[in-house]
């Protein structure tokens, strides 16, 4: 049997200019499955792929942000936001989704995913992980 | 030393599957063991034998089915990024109801699966993109 590794999914892609955000998506919904100590991170134009209130219908683009939402099901629950990323765009933490976990071994608390991290600390937060997977 | 080798742009366009071919030879030349490759978003584009570049440019795919062939080397395209950009071999062709398949010599269809398992059976899993 395998250690368990530690994955990070890097994004750094804004939602729906490109694939990259919805397919990233589904490769950490796919990688749930394997129960690994799984986390993501958003950097650079990344950070939009949380923005609350997401609008794609004038671009057809199919609008995957309530997936996000799901991620906490899937044990996906350590979302780390980069605080430069976000100063930079002109966004703060209130402007990003609300998303939430429930804690098993916390009567079903619900708490936060998503964490503002410098970017020293996504930095060595990087330093830390077996497998990084960049969108 | 085990690698595995995500390619996560097509051919010509980028330089990606050119720098992860070079490296999977280099890798193997060098002894190491590479446990898969695997080709997600248009980096599935790789893995179409209906391509025809130029005669005095590289053959980009033929080049990763020779690779292939001399070393068994586990080429695995996703299946959804295939899906939505056309690639299929014949048995997703059939399930489909599409006329005809055009996977290369050397690939085949799978899950996402396969590229987490990637992950968590080398040493190093290496992602080729932009």
């Amino acid at each position: 049997m395998l250690r368990v590794k530690k994955f990070m999914y890097v994004n750094r892609h804004a939602p729906h200019g490109t694939i990259y955000a919805l397919e990233g998506l589904e490769v950490v919904l796919i990688g749930a499955a394997f129960d690994q100590d799984v986390s993501m991170a958003f950097i650079g134009d990344g950070v939009f792929q949380l923005k609350k209130g997401q609008d794609t219908t004038d671009s057809d683009i199919k609008n995957f942000s309530p997936t996000y939402r799901a991620l906490g099901d899937y044990d996906v629950t350590q979302l780390y936001v980069e605080r430069e990323s976000l100063e930079e765009r002109g966004l703060a933490i209130g402007d990003l989704m609300d998303l939430t976990w429930e804690d098993e071994e916390d009567d079903w608390a619900e708490k936060p995913s998503i964490r503002v991290v410098n970017r020293q600390e996504l930095s060595d937060l990087l330093e830390t992980q077996d497998v990084i997977l960049n969108f | 030393m085990k690698f595995s080798i995500m390619v996560n742009e097509g051919p010509y366009t980028h330089q990606a599957s050119d720098t992860a071919f070079n490296f999977t030879k280099a890798a193997l030349e060098a002894g190491h063991e590479i446990f898969r490759i695997f080709f997600y978003h248009d980096g599935v584009n790789n893995g179409t034998r209906m391509t025809i570049p130029p005669q005095d440019d590289r053959h980009v795919v033929n080049r990763w089915s020779e690779l292939a062939e001399q070393h068994g080397l586990d080429m695995v395209v996703c299946v959804a990024a295939a899906q939505r950009r056309g690639i299929l071999d014949a048995d997703e062709a059939k399930r489909n109801g599409k006329d005809g398949d055009n996977i290369a010599p050397g690939f085949r269809i799978s899950g996402l699966g396969q590229l987490i398992e990637a992950g968590i059976q080398a040493d190093r899993l290496l992602v080729f993109g932009d």
